[in-house]
């Protein structure tokens, strides 16, 4: 009888995407280790951490994406999520200094020396395991998410209003992150890091197996993603994008599934921030400060709003592209990232994913005869 | 024409009394009562602003009353939020078709099919045979059995209206409220909604709010006139039509 419609949990995109990915992810540690040195071939140790800085945003935009490409959450905080995670990450490298800080001393941080304390604060122990800080990298920004989320969405904040509060949010935390008594490097952050789980982080080998975990991370959370996307649940987080009142009238509690969906979210923006962190090497208050989280807004509306692969790809195109201009032209590229979100919402309402949408989507199934009928007959 | 001024239903289903709304001073609902058997199809009429929509709100845990009962059976509707409301078996079809546009037809109904509503149900959710025949038989029964693999988006109006019928369908409900579901449609179109609504009266309750007298008529049931958020008038078509006091109403006295 009739085929029931099912949604492929990857589809010709992904299964594209993600072969593209291992290909980048194999080959650019490859060619950085094995290829001699001043080749055509070799890939210097600058461009393994930039590439590597750039998966962290594409797993970055992605989360943002899983929210408001698929149910409508215009997020414009998880640049928190992810500066919480980088944190975290940041605690446990400051950790393995031990004494070989300016001050030597094996217990406290630098910056705590210099504040004069005597012993670490509470929220600090711990870190010296990385189990626990792995698990901290996840804990706290979905901790946070779920509380944020839990009050906004049962208050039915909605639209441009929760935008504004996940702005506000994140700017609280930028203010409080810059207090030096906050305990967490005040204005300087958290930098000068030795190594990780004892390998040294400047190392090119180090830096080619962060490279390859946070490709790894970007394909796991992208397959992740698909997974949630695809269920009935990746339906209803669709329906109450489209049309909230009449998913909540057919029995949804809209509230939880935003919920699921923000804390998930926040999980994975929380895993690209400690990826990024080893790798450039610092974090600091910054991070938090709102135009990073509008900047990720606008890779993934230029990659394309509700693929998740596009968003991924629009943040590897942006940055490249800021890379590029920022050396050429330092002054012009705000201005260049401005003109860029105004083309693609006047002139590519899909993004960058929707160039491709001509051979890598199937036709929408045909309006059927008795549906043409009908529609005749109402008009 | 059998006359409708005594029914006898075994129980009642729905029962408002003494319901007011106020909103900055405006009384939507003012002491409104309303007593719906199981198993009963009633009209409710009325002009624009009497009432109707805010009652469906209040009923559906949209709107909170001020005062007064709303009572399910024996549950107290005015203490539950929507989706609880929802599946206590209450549906309701928006007076604008409101279906899910980016999905197809058949998802449409497999969202609203009767089932665990968690989140983590749902990411569990696999289509078993019996799920894929109700949503078959559904399909049918709202005659948009070719178009199943439509995008609702692209349905007509009417067809519109009647996915969002058969998505109520899908819950199962044992009340169904239903706003204005000729509104922008065929003749013929109309005649079969007429059809689809008294066939699904046969085993649930309907409260049908409609401007449309002809279609009024064709259902055949007992009438409620609203007006300024309490009942003028209750009947059967006929009797209500002759009724003085609607007659003001209607023509502006």
């Amino acid at each position: 009888m009739i085929q029931a419609p099912v949604t492929p949990i990857l589809g010709r995109g992904g299964v594209i995407f993600l072969v593209l990915l291992l290909a980048v992810a194999i080959l650019v540690p490859v060619l950085n280790l094995f290829a001699t040195p001043g080749s055509a071939l070799h890939v210097p140790d600058y461009m393994v951490t930039l590439i590597g800085k750039y998966l962290c945003y594409a797993l970055l935009a992605l989360a943002v994406d899983l929210v408001w490409g698929f149910c409508g959450i215009l997020s414009l905080g998880h640049g928190a999520f992810f500066a919480l995670g980088g944190y975290a990450m940041g605690m446990y490298l400051m950790r393995q200094i031990g004494s070989r800080g300016v001050y030597g001393n094996p217990e406290l941080p630098d910056f705590m020396v210099f504040l004069n304390w005597k012993e670490l604060p509470w929220y600090w122990q711990g870190f010296e395991y990385f189990p626990f800080a792995l698990l901290m990298v996840f804990l706290v920004p979905g901790a946070l998410a779920f509380v944020f989320g839990w009050l906004a969405f049962r208050s039915r904040v909605t639209g441009v209003y929760l935008s504004i509060i996940t702005q506000a949010m994140t700017f609280a935390l930028l203010l409080a992150f810059f207090r030096n008594d906050m305990g967490f490097g005040g204005n300087n952050g958290l930098t000068d890091f030795k190594d990780i789980l004892g390998f040294p982080v400047q190392a090119s080998t180090t830096r080619a197996v962060l490279y390859f975990c946070s490709a790894l991370a970007l394909g796991g959370c992208f397959i992740l993603a698909r997974r949630i996307v695809s269920s009935k649940l990746g339906l209803v987080l669709v329906s109450i994008r489209d049309a909230e009142s009449r998913t909540r009238f057919l029995g949804y509690r809209v509230e939880h599934y935003k919920l699921f969906v923000f804390t998930v979210s926040a999980m994975m923006a929380g895993l690209a921030g400690a990826l990024y962190v080893p790798q450039v090497g610092i974090i600091n208050p910054s991070e938090f400060s709102p135009e990073n989280s509008i900047e990720t807004v606008i890779w993934t509306a230029f990659g394309g709003r509700g693929t998740l692969w596009g968003a991924a790809l629009g943040a590897i195109v942006v940055n490249a592209a800021k890379s590029w201009f920022t050396g050429l032209l330092p002054d012009a590229w705000l201005f260049i990232l401005g003109g860029l979100f105004i083309v693609v919402t006047l002139f590519m309402p899909k993004g960058l994913a929707g160039i491709f949408s001509g051979w890598r989507w199937a036709p929408r199934p045909p309006v059927t005869e008795a549906a043409k009928v009908s529609t005749q007959a109402a008009e | 024409m059998i006359a409708l001024e005594k029914p006898q239903f075994a129980e009642t289903l729905l029962f408002l009394e003494d319901v007011t709304v106020t909103f900055d001073g405006f009384r939507a609902l003012n002491k409104l009562g309303l007593d719906v058997g199981r198993g009963e199809m009633r009209a409710i009429i009325g002009p624009n602003g009497a009432g109707k929509t805010t009652m469906m709100d209040v009923i559906t845990g949209k709107t909170r009353p001020d005062e007064g009962r709303v009572l399910f059976g024996d549950i107290d509707l005015t203490r539950l939020d929507e989706a609880a409301i929802a599946n206590l078996g209450i549906g309701r079809k928006f007076q604008k078709p409101t279906v899910f546009e980016n999905h197809s037809v058949w998802t449409n109904l497999e969202l609203a099919l009767k089932a665990n509503r968690s989140p983590w149900a749902s990411l569990r959710w696999v289509l078993g045979g019996e799920a894929r025949d109700k949503i078959a038989a559904t399909l049918e029964r709202i005659n948009l059995l070719p178009a199943f693999a439509s995008l609702a988006g692209d349905l007509s109006h009417g067809q519109k209206q009647w996915l969002e019928i058969g998505m109520l369908l899908m819950q199962e409900p044992e009340l169904l409220l239903v706003d204005e579901p000729v509104a922008g449609m065929t003749d013929a179109e109309t005649e079969k909604t007429a059809h689809l609504l008294r066939n699904i009266a046969e085993t649930r309750s309907v409260v049908v709010v409609e401007h449309d007298m002809e279609f009024v008529r064709a259902l055949n049931v007992r009438v409620t006139v609203l007006h300024e958020g309490s009942v003028l008038a209750e009947g059967n078509l006929d009797a209500v039509q002759n009724n003085q006091k609607v007659i003001d109403v209607y023509l502006g006295r």
